[in-house]
């Protein structure tokens, strides 16, 4: 997917959303959010009451109000709109190619039968299990598991990557994603999802409204607001007879109005906007989620447990130095590395070749044409001697290898290894870099160090991680000595050597019953259990179709490091909530001061000293706060589809900024915002006064 | 404001923090079952109350057989104190012969005491046989304030407690608190004050002739022993109509500094039993802390305006703080710090009439209670009112910093906010809605005293009092059948829809693993939460009840300053 960044008010998202906002007021959508229900009951039952008085001639300020309340609720449902339309758009990059490819669905098919009678349809008519047969400049219609064959795929229509990528049947590189195109060979492969079941689908429907279901934090929040929306219900009531007895006529409008600015409307108009917009931003980093729950889980997460392989070190170990034995030169143990590695295809065997080339005291045309003198036979690697080497055609043989086996085999031929290249040995090893020895038949000539590198900047990202409280444990396959020692380097808080399926595994949940959250990434189809029991699993896309069944997320950019990203969103989404409600509950405080002296200075007279912003008249103190309290939705929906800024810092300190921002600053802001528009409405004589 | 005036209340508080470790450790060894120093004699009483009463001290319960026995035994005991009040003509120990209480006076008593709350719609001298008071409402007095500390208790095991299905055994909670807390403290409690002067017998009314050539009746009876577990139970209710401002109750400085300590002793040093069960002490003192500058605020300011006195008063040239309704042997100050510690406690105890302070001052009593009693509280209720509020503070805040939040290594989740918020609805729900009726029925006006904004304050007090089981009355409003009926039914859902969700909290949060703390975990230790957790208190408190005390107090205030009173 290409370009992804979007300015927030987009014209084809911002037509299509402030429709949405009108179909929204429907009243069975409406009672998806309690807050927000109440405001819409408000409004209607004040638009009676602008009728019954318009026969007296008071109707100005009730249609007023009952305006402001529509928009309050507009303003709402405009919100939840627009994180629905940037999400949807997000989505429709994604299935755009999906809905009109015609698959090649095949009748009969048996493994290695090769051609057999095929049909085509629809893709939306596929189903689980079909075989579907994919050639050369196919689209594949839908995810799935090559079952025959191997291809090339342009897989840049989801990933953005434009370089082609190898699929092909068994092992762990199998799966097929929908929407992408095969630019070589034929592959048959098996659909892995009925129609609306694929990742893309899911994901889709959780960026809309309507099919979202509410994540469980954001339920518990829902009770909160709802909780208070009662309290608020029932201090608004209660004035009735209050001020009754105190001799004051109660006006059923301004009665709403208060409510109306006292219950948590402002989270509650944005709380739907903010979750699907969690969701959108989790889909611009490629990443599909299966639910919310697994985003929300994200930010709980800890212990992250990755890959040494690609995600804290380069794919694999290189060579970074040769030493040579006492009375070697130089040029003479570069050249033997050199040939030596010639004709090893390895990365680390390459790597080799990298480095000795230039320093082998060859011509230079020797060195690019890559070729082994002549008459030379190359030995090539063999588990039984775990040596790999050349024989010149003067007689004289080259060996690279393990340490053991390089020494046994000079053993052999009465040879030896000096005391100081046996401690270079010992010194590498211990290092966490693996030694290779170099030899002739007669004497160990050198020593090659390969050795992990790490990712640039791994360093600080693991020190970012644990200040988020996360701790990071390195999953490898090689033994506890070079482990520690690349876990070391690289920063990492623990390490898992000689890693297994089942050790990981017993990871995972030794990790859970001491009660934290997991999150993994992985990609074969032995990670599979791994990925299911982990509390957040993100599956690569490249990886099995098992893989990915098993996991929550699946990063279509094949990314390990992306988890960290999925883990701030995850945050950053429970930190927008709160902070939100946080400032919608500290705004009531001036609302009181706004709208409670206009109540009760016809019945008491002294009240008008609780009126501390002097606003001009009781209709203009009543409507500025219900103006300021529709406004500021529309002023935050910015913020709740951005998220609020994100720093990995510790807990206390992230606390105690947000409680100055959205607590101290929610206290203030109302005061300063309403006694603005209370000036604004004095200019355009609209305050009332009879 | 006087030097003297905050040493009293600097006294008070310092002689409480004296207690607070000893007693709390105390606390949490006696309902671990573990041995104190009173084992030897205590141990075989409490075993064989349990063999008597056939309770198998060691079989805990799970969260719903506790609030069962919970709910069971308070109707129980109601229901024995209903009868005892309406049959106490025939019954001994009634010297002055007093007649049976009539059946909605009987009710409304009967679940004031039950419920801990004590409002008085009657005066003890003139209604009450020695035998109503001492094995009626005596018992109220120790197994109310037993049954608020068992369910304190309880909560806090759930706390404590990982992956556990049971939070302790109501009975055995009750017994220990009883045995081992109450009564001791009693009984040291109430020799003090009879050596201070206040009466201990069952002898008939005194009638004296006074100086004038009058006649006066002196009231006698068992006094000092009602009246130190009045307050050690934060209980409240006097023997005499005018509870601790009377000669009888509270004779000198002694035993004011005496009853103040004794009101804050149990419900400051369960923070210290809440550290010793979650093994971190500094929860237990962040919670201390927190409670402690609430009261400082509410100190503070009722302080400040019984000081600033009367302008109307001022305006006759009497300068001064404000006198009126205070006993001369208290003061101003004194007056002050037992309104406040009365109120932020649901003790309920007065020692002046508060319905003679200043507009400002009486404010301050009311919006302790709207806070719901959270500062030390009720003896137990306080502290589980408390976690209400760490729980909804702990969800804000763990929201605002990105993560499912956690208390004490639990997550607070779904069914946990459901039952802080049902239970903040209840002082709300209880408060204003019949504050709203009696303001607008005849049958709620027609016993009160005072007009304008004094007697809505008077309605709005009463029923906060009550639903909040304080029993502090702000005086000016007569019994009558709507008072008593509708008073009791607040009484009561004040109690138990409060008290049924703490359980079903400590059953959810006994279930819950506990989760190790990270820095991703804001800690609930530090200055900053502590000051988040007053905010929400005060802010959801002062949200909630604002546009009423806004009409009442707030106003009368306003009004007073322009000369009119009410």
């Amino acid at each position: 997917m290409v370009s992804r960044s979007r300015s927030l008010f987009d014209r084809t998202i911002l037509v299509p959303a402030i429709r949405e906002s009108f179909i929204k007021l429907d009243p069975r959508v409406q009672l998806r959010n309690p807050v927000m229900f109440v405001v819409e009951v408000g409004a209607l039952v004040s638009i009676f009451y602008a009728f019954r008085d318009a026969r007296n001639g008071q109707a100005g300020f009730d249609i007023a109000i009952s305006a402001w309340l529509w928009f309050t609720v507009l303003f709402a449902n405009f919100a939840e709109a627009m994180a629905e339309g940037r999400g949807k758009a997000q989505a429709e990059y994604l299935r755009r190619t999906k809905t009109d490819t015609i698959a090649r669905r095949l009748v009969q098919w048996t493994r290695g039968s090769g051609t057999s009678l095929e049909e085509k349809i629809p893709a939306t008519q596929l189903r689980r299990g079909d075989r579907v047969v994919a050639e050369v400049n196919d689209l594949i219609a839908t995810d799935g598991e090559i079952v025959e064959g191997a291809a090339t795929v342009d897989e840049s229509a989801i990933t953005g990557e434009s370089a082609p990528v190898i699929r092909e049947a068994g092992g762990d590189r199998s799966s097929v994603t929908g929407g992408t195109r095969v630019l070589s060979d034929r592959i048959v492969y098996e659909v892995s999802a009925n129609p609306g079941e694929s990742f893309l689908d899911r994901m889709i429907s959780l960026v809309e409204g309507a099919q979202r279901q509410k994540t469980p934090n954001e339920i518990a929040l829902s009770i909160l607001l709802s909780g208070l929306t009662i309290i608020f219900v029932i201090a608004v009531a209660t004035l009735a007879p209050f001020s009754i007895y105190a001799g004051a006529t109660p006006s059923v409008v301004v009665l709403i109005a208060l409510l109306v600015c006292l219950i948590p409307t402002t989270i509650g108009g944005l709380l739907s906007a903010i979750g699907i917009a969690g969701m959108d931003r989790v889909l611009q980093r490629n990443v599909l989620a299966m639910s919310g729950r697994a985003v929300e889980a994200a930010g709980d997460v800890d212990t992250l447990l990755l890959d040494k392989t690609g995600t804290i070190t380069l794919g694999n170990r290189q060579a970074t130095e040769v030493v040579c034995a006492a009375g070697v030169r130089e040029s003479t143990a570069y050249r033997a590395a050199y040939y030596a590695s010639l004709a090893d295809e390895t990365p680390e065997g390459r790597s080799i070749v990298l480095l000795t080339g230039s320093r082998a005291g060859l011509a230079a045309d020797e060195v690019t044409n890559g070729s082994l003198p002549a008459g030379s036979t190359v030995v090539p690697f063999s588990a039984y001697t775990r040596m790999s080497g050349v024989d010149f055609a003067d007689g004289s043989q080259v060996r690279k290898g393990a340490p053991d086996a390089v020494r046994a085999w000079v053993a052999n031929g009465g040879g030896t290894i000096s005391e100081t290249l046996a401690g270079d040995v010992e010194k590498v090893a211990r290092a966490g870099g693996t030694p290779l020895l170099l030899a002739d038949k007669e004497h160990v000539i050198a020593m090659i160090a390969l050795r992990d590198i790490l990712k640039p900047n791994t360093r600080v990202r693991f020190d970012r991680l644990r200040a988020m409280g996360i701790r990071t444990v390195m999953i490898t396959g090689d033994n506890p000595l070079t482990a520690s020692a690349i876990a070391r380097e690289a920063g990492v808080d623990d390490f898992l050597a000689e890693a297994t399926p089942e050790t990981k595994m017993t990871l995972i949940k030794r990790e859970q019953t001491e009660g934290r959250l997991v999150a993994m990434t992985g990609d074969g189809t032995n990670d599979a259990p791994a990925l299911a029991q982990a509390d957040v699993g993100v599956a690569m896309n490249s990886g099995t179709q098992a893989a990915k069944e098993a996991a929550n997320m699946v990063d279509l950019d094949s990314d390990p490091t992306k988890l960290i990203e999925i883990v701030e969103i995850g945050k950053q989404l429970l930190m927008t909530r709160g902070s939100l409600t946080t400032f919608s509950i500290a705004n009531d405080v001036a609302k009181y001061f706004a709208i409670l002296p206009a109540m009760f200075t016809a019945a008491y007279p002294a009240m008008a000293a609780l009126n501390v912003m002097r606003l001009a008249t009781p209709q203009s103190a009543i409507l500025s706060a219900i103006i300021f309290n529709a406004l500021i939705i529309v002023a935050l929906i910015p913020l709740a589809l951005r998220g609020v800024p994100y720093r990995p810092r510790g807990a206390n300190a992230v606390l105690r900024e947000n409680v100055l921002i959205y607590g101290l600053g929610g206290i203030i802001v109302p005061f300063i915002g309403i006694k603005l528009i209370d000036l604004i409405l004095v200019a355009l004589h609209l305050t009332g006064a009879q | 404001m006087t030097i003297t005036g905050w040493l009293q209340a600097a006294l008070v508080f310092a002689l409480v923090c004296v207690f607070v470790k000893p007693l709390g450790i105390y606390m949490a060894r006696v309902f671990e079952g573990e041995r104190v120093f009173l084992s030897p004699v205590l141990a075989p009483v409490e075993r064989g109350l349990y063999r008597l009463c056939r309770i198998d001290a060691d079989r805990e319960m799970g969260w719903k057989p506790y609030a069962f026995s919970v709910v069971a035994f308070s109707l129980v005991s109601f229901a024995y104190l209903y009868v005892l009040l309406r049959v106490q003509a025939f019954l001994p120990l009634n010297p002055q012969g007093f007649g049976n209480l009539a059946p909605d006076l009987a009710w409304n008593t009967a679940i004031s005491f039950m419920t801990n709350t004590n409002w008085q719609f009657y005066s003890g001298e003139s209604t009450m046989s020695y035998l109503s008071q001492m094995a009626g409402l005596g018992w109220h007095m120790f197994v109310s304030a037993g049954t608020g500390i068992a369910i304190a208790i309880a909560l806090m095991r759930g706390l404590a407690r990982r992956s556990a299905s049971t939070i302790g055994n109501f009975w055995v909670d009750l017994t220990r608190c009883v045995l081992y807390v109450l009564l001791p403290i009693a009984v040291v409690g109430s020799l003090l004050l009879m050596w201070q002067g206040v009466p201990q017998n069952f002898a008939a009314y005194t009638t004296a002739k006074t100086v004038e050539g009058a006649a006066q009746t002196i009231p006698q009876g068992p006094m000092a022993s009602m009246e130190v577990i009045k307050e050690l139970g934060t209980n409240g209710g006097g023997f005499v109509n005018a509870n601790s401002a009377a000669p009888w109750e509270n004779p000198t400085g002694f035993t004011n500094l005496l009853e103040l300590v004794l009101i804050l002793l149990i419900g400051a040093s369960l923070t210290y039993t809440f550290g010793r069960y979650v093994r971190n002490q500094r929860q237990g003192w962040a919670l201390f802390a927190a409670m402690t500058i609430i009261l400082g605020l509410g100190f503070t300011a009722a302080y400040a305006a019984e000081a600033a006195g009367n302008p109307i008063v001022h305006a006759l040239g009497v300068l001064g703080g404000n006198f009126e309704g205070k006993e001369t042997r208290f003061g101003v100050a004194a007056s002050s710090l037992f309104a406040t510690i009365t109120t932020v406690t649901s003790c309920g105890a007065v020692n002046a009439m508060h319905d003679s302070f200043t507009a400002l001052g009486g404010l301050i009593p009311l919006f302790n209670m709207q806070l719901g009693e959270v500062v030390f509280g009720g003896v137990g209720s306080g502290f589980y009112g408390m976690i209400y509020y760490v729980i909804l503070t702990v969800f804000i805040a763990g929201l605002m910093v990105g993560r499912t939040p956690e208390y004490l290594g639990k997550k607070i989740e779904r069914r946990e906010v459901q039952l802080a918020i049902l239970a903040a609805l209840i002082v709300p729900v209880f408060a204003l809605i019949p504050a709203g009726m009696a303001t607008v029925l005849p049958a709620g006006l027609a016993t009160l005293n005072n007009a304008g904004p004094h007697g809505f304050s008077e309605i709005l007090y009463a029923y906060t009092s009550m639903v909040n089981n304080n029993g502090s009355a702000f005086a000016g409003l007569g019994s009558n059948l709507w008072w008593n009926v509708s008073g009791g039914v607040v009484m009561l859902f004040g109690r138990i829809a409060i008290m049924i969700p703490v359980l079903a909290l400590a059953g959810a949060l006994a279930r819950k693993r506990a989760i190790p703390e990270t820095v991703g975990t804001f800690g609930t230790t530090s200055p900053i939460f502590v000051v988040l957790l007053i905010g929400v208190i005060v802010i959801v408190g002062a949200l909630t009840f604002f546009p009423a005390d806004a009409l009442g107090p707030i106003v009368e205030q306003l009004l007073n300053q322009q000369g009119k009173t009410f």
